[in-house]
């Protein structure tokens, strides 16, 4: 902490999450096995990649649900992976949205986005509820506020998910296949929802198929193979013409699938 | 959008839709009809078998005898009175040890390794022990070694040896509700900063035990029973007094009398267990 806040780095902006070599194993199961990657501030990074090669694992690590093995993270210049930082304060500073949306069931809509700026933050309830209620007017679900989770449809629930995640003013989101569990008519409220926040200037990592969604919210992409970011660049250079042989296959299989 | 609710218009059930309600009422009706000429069929057939019976007037004098019931029930009430409180003290007893023994047993981690064996060591003790030789172990061996500052009371030492024995099976069904609980839910509430205590306390626990409801309320029915079990350290239960009340004639009429006010205290309980179980699984559906 103290070595970077006295580190005279005024030229290049530093990134708001730097991760330097980082590891992450299960067991005998090296998932991750040497991610370097630096975002900034308002910069939208996609990371694409077979199933299995590790992108959830990768998100889950940034926001310390897993201890990585070795290396480092940085958020805002703050090493994040020091065991003497605060993990539920850092946790709080990052969204993260989940493949299965993960709303917890007994708890209505309103209460779900509520439950982290009540508990969390401490804001006062009837303060934070009407914080709440105009982050669900946000993502179109006003009039769902008192709805069990449960009674929504899935593309209302990860919009619901969204809210509860942004609710939290988190410097950075991560959001992992956010729209590969539901049906392809509920895929385009979920993605224009994030091309707002996008455009408002939200860092964001996030993990797709839609490709051609990649393409259009993306500043970089990252192609993540045998543990590693195997290609690395603009959509139009890594999607459009891919320098890696790899990454050739991998959009070939996944046009294929698509087709 | 394709959330927009469907539009209220003016449907009228066709003559098939009629056809299909008007059929599924007659089956109804019929069913139910059928159901309750045969129950009161069968009662009437066990009720005249047993009053027809050679031993009947004398079996009727002995355990439904409408006198010496009235003049048993004010000892027998007193009696249950203690089962009430013996049940009110324990399951808030319980409940403070169980989920406290539940939650260590859930934690993870070699820090917790010490706590967790505890935990364990608890539920296989006391589980494995059974109640009537902790009532007596309890009731009769802590106060004979008369250690300054225990107390003497058979009833402490019994609602004791209950709520250690009780507790060990609540700890079972609580630590089996909140493992049930998906970890992508600890997962969602860590990742917005809740701690794990927060965690716990405001998402998992609220869905662990309303999963487990039957069973905590099978719990307390048992519980509700077994508290007449400090009658061995002496103390007057309802059953109890209704055995001191049948000593005197040899008529056990007050034993039925006891069994009634039990029934009347633990079927309300039953039907509330329905009634939560019901409220929350509300699927609909066609089955
Ligand atoms: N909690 C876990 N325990 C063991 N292995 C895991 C766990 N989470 C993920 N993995 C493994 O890590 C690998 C990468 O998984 P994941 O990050 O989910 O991939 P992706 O999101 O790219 O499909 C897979 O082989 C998976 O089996
Ligand atoms: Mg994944």
């Amino acid at each position: 902490m103290s070595e970077i806040g006295s580190s005279p780095q005024d030229e290049a902006p530093s990134p708001l999450l730097s991760l330097q070599k980082v590891r992450k194993s299960f067991g005998d199961n090296v998932v991750l096995r040497d991610v370097s990657l630096d975002v900034a501030e308002g910069e939208c990074v996609v990371l694409i990649g077979s199933s299995g090669s590790g992108k959830s694992t990768l998100l889950r690590c940034i926001n310390l649900l897993e201890r990585v093995d070795d290396g480092v993270i940085r958020l805002d210049g703050e090493d994040i992976t020091d065991p003497r930082v605060d993990a539920d304060a850092t946790r709080a500073r990052i969204g993260i949205v989940f493949q299965s949306y993960n709303l917890f069931p007994h708890l209505s809509v309103l209460d779900n986005v509520l439950l982290a700026p009540v508990r969390v933050h401490g804001i006062d309830r009837e303060v934070a509820r009407a914080d709440a209620k105009l982050m669900l007017e946000r993502v179109g679900l006003a009039d769902k506020a008192n709805a069990r989770p449960d009674a929504l449809s899935g593309g209302q629930q990860q919009r619901v998910a969204i809210a509860r995640a942004l609710v939290n003013k988190p410097l950075l989101m991560l959001l992992d296949e956010v729209t590969s569990a539901l049906d392809p008519e509920l895929v385009g409220e979920v993605l224009d929802l994030l091309k707002d926040l996008k455009s408002e200037g939200m860092t964001m990592v996030l993990n797709t198929h839609e490709m051609g969604f990649a393409r259009r919210v993306a500043d970089t992409v990252c192609f993540l193979h045998g543990g590693g970011i195997h290609e690395q660049g603009s959509p139009e250079a890594v999607l459009g013409s891919p320098a890696q042989e790899r990454t050739r296959q991998f959009l070939r299989r996944l046009h294929t699938d698509q087709a | 959008m394709p959330d927009a609710p469907a539009a209220t218009d003016d449907w009228v059930p066709s003559a098939l839709e009629r056809e299909r309600a008007a059929y599924r009422l007659r089956a109804t009706r019929r069913s139910v009809l059928i159901a309750a000429a045969a129950t009161v069929v069968a009662l009437l057939v066990v009720g005249l078998a047993v009053t027809s019976s050679p031993g009947w007037p004398a079996f009727r004098e002995t355990f439904f005898n409408w006198d010496k019931a009235i003049a048993s029930l004010p000892a027998v009430l007193a009696g249950l009175w203690l089962n009430i409180r013996v049940l009110l003290v324990c399951s808030v007893a319980i409940a403070l040890i169980s989920l406290t023994i539940a939650i260590l047993r859930t934690l993870r981690g070699p820090v917790f390794f010490p706590l967790r064996a505890l935990a364990t060591a608890y539920v296989d003790i006391f589980r494995g022990l059974p109640l009537l030789l902790l009532l007596f172990l309890l009731g009769f061996g802590m106060p004979a070694l008369r250690l300054a500052g225990l107390p003497n009371s058979a009833m402490f030492w019994g609602g004791l040896a209950i709520t250690l024995s009780y507790s060990a099976y609540v700890a079972e069904v609580l630590r089996a509700g909140i493992e049930s609980i998906h970890p992508s839910q600890w997962a969602a509430a860590r990742s917005l900063g809740l701690s794990y205590r927060q965690a716990l306390r405001y998402v998992v626990l609220p869905q662990a035990i309303r999963r487990v409801t039957p069973a905590l309320m099978n719990d307390v029915v048992s519980l509700q029973k077994d508290s007449g079990l400090v009658a061995v350290l002496g103390i007057v239960d309802a059953i109890r007094a209704a055995q001191i009340e049948t000593s005197l004639d040899y008529n056990y009429t007050p034993y039925v009398v006891a069994g009634v006010l039990f029934l009347i205290l633990t079927i309300p309980m039953a039907r509330f267990t329905d009634w939560l179980a019901r409220r929350q699984g509300q699927h609909g559906g066609m089955l």
